[in-house]
């Protein structure tokens, strides 16, 4: 596909022929996942969760399908189907259960870990800025297919997250209300919600899996990055897809999914909440309402906002949320530095670890309970957020003296950076190769 | 839509009319346009089917005794599937909310403006905070009702006076008064005009 020296598909078989000369699926595939696709030869571990990324969308879609053979999306018989039939009758019903749970935090830290690699690596700057919006959208599909499927259970955290949550419609002037209740069909979560949110959240999986497809496609025109940041120049540089890096990430996917295995057989509500087994009561709220882990560094923007400033506190709160994740599209062009990998740039690399601390604190934040301190500590923690994309970043990518990079993958790959390596500045203009694999 | 192409192809081509408009032209925007209007119609069910249902609808109003609900007491009961607050305001709290000046008040409003005339003690609202939706405590007896003895919201800490107004916290406005009326004196039908 991207490079003049990937392999050209050759049938042995013939019925193989026979289809390829009919329909060229085989063809796609080898190009895409096979021996047909070069990769570089440099990847390190953080280029495996792409494709662990894509293993856990497909353990939740399958348990997520035999889950809904079982399940009633009613507001009398959710809970019961949940805990009741599924987690006692259903036979391996508590494993599936379980594991389509904890899928789901897995699916998440996964992707976390693979967008921090994109932000290190500058895997979102040219030529790849559509494999990377396109990455945000599978975000933003996760997060919406993440909040519906835990309003399914019909637990009270279930339902005051769906009241909280459909509440951030409500802050928004004039047409807010009325958003809020023509997404809930009613004043407040009820059976129709609840039946809406389950079709959304059996369909958007194969929305996220289609939009995979897109990711993967349109980062292979430009071929996957690397932790040098610099581009492929010739065949030295690469290894065939197939079985050089398959063989890794099947064996990293083994790793990832023994963690998985142990944390769903003996830890499995460890990532939960235990009001959520309690049946969802409209007239009492949950001292504490939090939503799941993946939400805590967004729930803690939004409760920063305490202070009216010409819009009402809870409306900058909302907007500040959204606007944290939309942001994010803007990076290929908040962040000019020519220079992709984190590696060769001492300034950046430093503010990079400041975000991923200052992320971890609001996530700390937006777990625990409001208090004084907290709050503070998150309304810190939520302007350095926005300080580092929007001043920070920009600024450094600007004044910023990087590291001479090397001359190419392979001597790279050599250890002989400082005999080979060359100015920065002499790569600056070839535009090129960093990373961002969902899939190489 | 008019190409040099299409002009060469036919009878179509011989209809000239004024401003070098061909009928063909006029088909293919009228064709068009036709099928535009007809796939942005049939948007509309699709639309609309999320919006509440009549079934939901119906249960637009609720009907409530209060005879025994005494001074100083509240129910909580559920009107479109929301709790809400009636609570038979004490004489002190009835002066202490009328003592609170409307300069302090983030949602100003007097208890009158949010009871009915004649009914002072009678205060109904949603039991939902105007923050994130929770449900204040404070409705039942021996509840925390926070520093100014009308509700708290125990979920970000905002607290309500005796008039169910915004003293302090995060939420922006006052407790909502839905549309009620006083279909006799101890009945109370909220909802009752059937707007919000």
């Amino acid at each position: 596909m991207s490079f003049s020296w990937a392999k050209a598909y050759e049938p042995k078989h013939p019925v193989m022929r026979w289809i390829d000369e009919r329909l060229p699926l085989p063809r796609v595939v080898y190009g895409a996942v096979g021996g047909g696709y070069p990769v570089p030869r440099n990847l390190n571990y953080f280029w495996n969760f792409g494709v662990l990324a894509g293993v856990f969308l497909t353990i939740q879609i399958v348990t997520g399908i035999v889950l809904a053979m079982h399940y009633y999306a009613t507001t009398d018989g959710a809970f019961n189907s949940v805990n009741g039939l599924i987690m006692r009758d259903v036979n391996a019903g508590w494993l599936l259960r379980y594991a389509h749970m904890n899928g789901a935090s897995f699916f998440f830290l996964v992707t976390y870990i693979h967008i921090f690699r994109g932000l290190y690596y500058g895997s979102y700057k040219a030529p790849r800025e559509l494999v990377w919006m396109l990455g945000l959208v599978i975000y933003l599909l996760m997060m919406a297919t993440g909040f519906m499927g835990y309003v399914l259970p019909w637990g009270q955290m279930s339902y005051w997250g769906a009241q909280v949550i459909t509440g951030f419609f409500s802050a928004f002037p004039l047409v807010g209300e009325p958003i809020r209740i023509w997404l809930l069909g009613g004043y407040a979560p009820d059976e129709a919600a609840l039946t809406r949110f389950f079709s959304l959240h059996y369909l958007l999986p194969f929305v996220i899996a289609g939009v995979v497809i897109l990711h993967i496609w349109a980062l292979h025109i430009p071929g996957s990055g690397n932790p040098t940041g610099v581009d492929v120049k010739d065949e030295r540089d690469t290894l065939p897809f197939h079985p050089f890096y398959t063989a890794k990430d099947g064996w990293f996917a083994a790793a990832v999914l023994l963690v998985y295995a142990v944390v769903t057989y003996y830890a499995p509500n460890y990532l939960g909440h235990a009001d959520n087994y309690i049946p969802a009561n409209p007239l009492a709220t949950p001292a504490h309402i939090v939503p799941e882990w993946y939400f805590w560094p967004f729930y803690a923007i939004l409760r920063s906002f305490t202070v009216d400033f010409v819009l009402a506190a809870k409306l900058w709160g909302v907007l500040a949320m959204f606007i944290s994740i939309l942001l994010l599209f803007f990076l290929p062009w908040l962040d000019k530095s020519p220079v992709r990998s984190g590696n060769y740039r001492p300034v950046f690399k430093r503010f990079f670890w400041l975000l991923v601390v200052d992320v971890l604190i609001l996530g700390y934040v937006g777990g625990a309970p409001i208090s004084p301190g907290r709050i503070a500590l998150g309304q810190a923690a939520s302007a350095y957020y926005f300080l580092h994309f929007l001043v920070i970043l920009p600024l450094v990518s600007r004044f910023e003296t990087t590291l001479p990079l090397p001359s190419s993958i392979s001597t790279s790959v050599l250890h002989g950076e400082e005999a080979e390596a060359a100015p920065a500045g002499q790569t600056k203009k070839r535009g090129g190769s960093v990373a961002t694999a969902t899939a190489r | 839509m008019a190409t040099k192409a299409q002009s060469a192809e036919g009878p179509a081509t011989t209809g000239h009319a004024e401003g070098g408009v061909r009928r063909r032209d006029f088909l293919n925007v009228a064709a068009v346009s036709f099928a535009g209007v007809g796939g942005v119609a049939a948007l509309a069910p699709l639309l609309v089917q999320m919006a509440p249902s009549a079934d939901v609808l119906a249960m637009a109003t609720t009907e409530v005794d209060i005879a025994k609900i005494q001074p100083g007491q509240g129910i909580k009961t559920q009107w479109r599937k929301q709790p809400v607050f009636i609570r038979n305001l004490t004489p002190k709290e009835i002066a202490e909310a009328n003592a609170v000046s409307l300069s302090d008040l983030r949602d100003p409003q007097t208890l009158a403006e949010r009871t009915k005339p004649g009914k002072t003690n009678w205060l109904i609202t949603l039991g939902v905070c105007t923050h994130l939706g929770c449900v204040p405590l404070g409705i039942s007896e021996g509840e925390n009702r926070g520093p100014f003895g009308g509700y708290f919201c125990p979920c970000h800490g905002s607290m309500y006076d005796t008039a169910a107004r915004i003293r302090q916290g995060p939420a922006p406005k006052n407790l909502f008064v839905p549309d009620y009326e006083f279909t006799s004196p101890t009945t109370v039908l909220i909802g009752g005009t059937g707007k919000k």
